[in-house]
């Protein structure tokens, strides 16, 4: 099977796990996604191999952007009536706060869905929600293959 | 530049590289350094298929290409320094300009163009072997924090 028939397997099985395991550098974050409520949270376990600065220490910023990037494919293979894989055309992250040494959770809110282009953004959070440890826009190509 | 301070520089910039090395995400991921002048950074992420976005082609994540970057970009900053202070990102943008080969390592050039009082300016280019068919552009802001005065 392709990915992206795997892809609308698990669509249609509400696993949304299985998706999440068939991307290896997904696995190789810790990343999980789950939905609570409407909201598809993307979660990235934490481990030691995230670490970008010992001293503080404080999680790599190159985590945090493929975390919220991540979340914001998530969601749109979820919203999207045919599944494509996104392909990322811009990503902006703005670092709010440090990364402490804990689980990061984020979610992407698509902002315009247009027929060739879509416009996300995200925001991740640790302990609450209130306080984001980075925000970040991007634009994906969605263009039907 | 007499030899005392040009000891002092070649020190600074190898400690960037020990320091660039020893970061536990940056092994995590494979990245080497393979440069370090003053004011610039040259990384290299070799393939990996740990690191794949999309199993069907084989092409690295983005966010891999987006910590390379993150990398190579802080790296560059210290590399601009003439202290050692922290510094921490304050917004990275990367435009994706075409997928990555599969099976290719990805390298970074990241120049810190601009050091003003408080903040760092970087961009880098990420590519395969030819630094003019490049995979990601970036930009980046860094904010340069003062030392820790202990009493």
């Amino acid at each position: 099977m392709s990915l992206v028939e795997r892809l609308t397997a698990a669509k249609q099985a509400h696993d949304f796990q299985a998706l999440v395991d068939l991307i290896p550098y997904a696995k190789f974050l810790g990343l999980s996604a789950a939905l609570e409520g409407d909201e598809l949270i993307t979660t990235m376990r934490y481990g030691e191999h995230l670490i970008g600065n010992p001293a503080l220490p404080a999680l790599h910023g190159g985590t945090l952007g493929a975390l919220l990037e991540s979340a914001a494919i998530f969601q749109l293979l979820w919203n999207a009536d045919t599944i494509v894989l996104p392909k990322t055309i811009t990503l902006t992250v703005d670092y709010l706060r440090s990364g402490a040494p804990v689980d990061t959770h984020a979610r992407g809110i698509v902002t315009r869905h247009g027929r060739r282009v879509t416009n996300v953004r995200m925001e991740a959070w640790q302990t609450d929600r209130g306080t984001p440890v980075a925000t970040a826009h991007a634009i994906f190509l969605v263009m039907r293959s | 530049m007499s030899d005392a301070e040009d000891e002092r520089h070649q020190l600074k910039l190898k400690l960037v590289r020990g320091f660039s090395a020893n970061v536990p995400h940056n092994k995590a991921l494979g990245m080497r350094i393979l440069e370090i002048t003053q004011g610039e950074a040259l990384f290299m992420l070799p393939y990996d298929e740990k690191l794949v976005g999309n199993p069907d082609t084989g092409v690295l994540h983005g966010g891999a290409i987006t910590a390379l970057l993150d990398g190579a970009s802080g790296a560059a900053v210290f590399a601009a320094l003439t202290d050692f202070v922290p510094i921490a990102t304050l917004d990275l943008r990367i435009d994706y300009l075409r997928p990555a080969e599969p099976g290719q390592a990805v390298h970074a050039r990241a120049t810190c163009y601009k050091l003003a009082r408080d903040v760092a300016f970087t961009r880098a280019v990420a590519y395969h072997e030819d630094p003019n068919d490049p995979i990601a552009h970036s930009v980046g802001t860094f904010m340069l924090s003062t030392p820790t005065v202990r009493t």
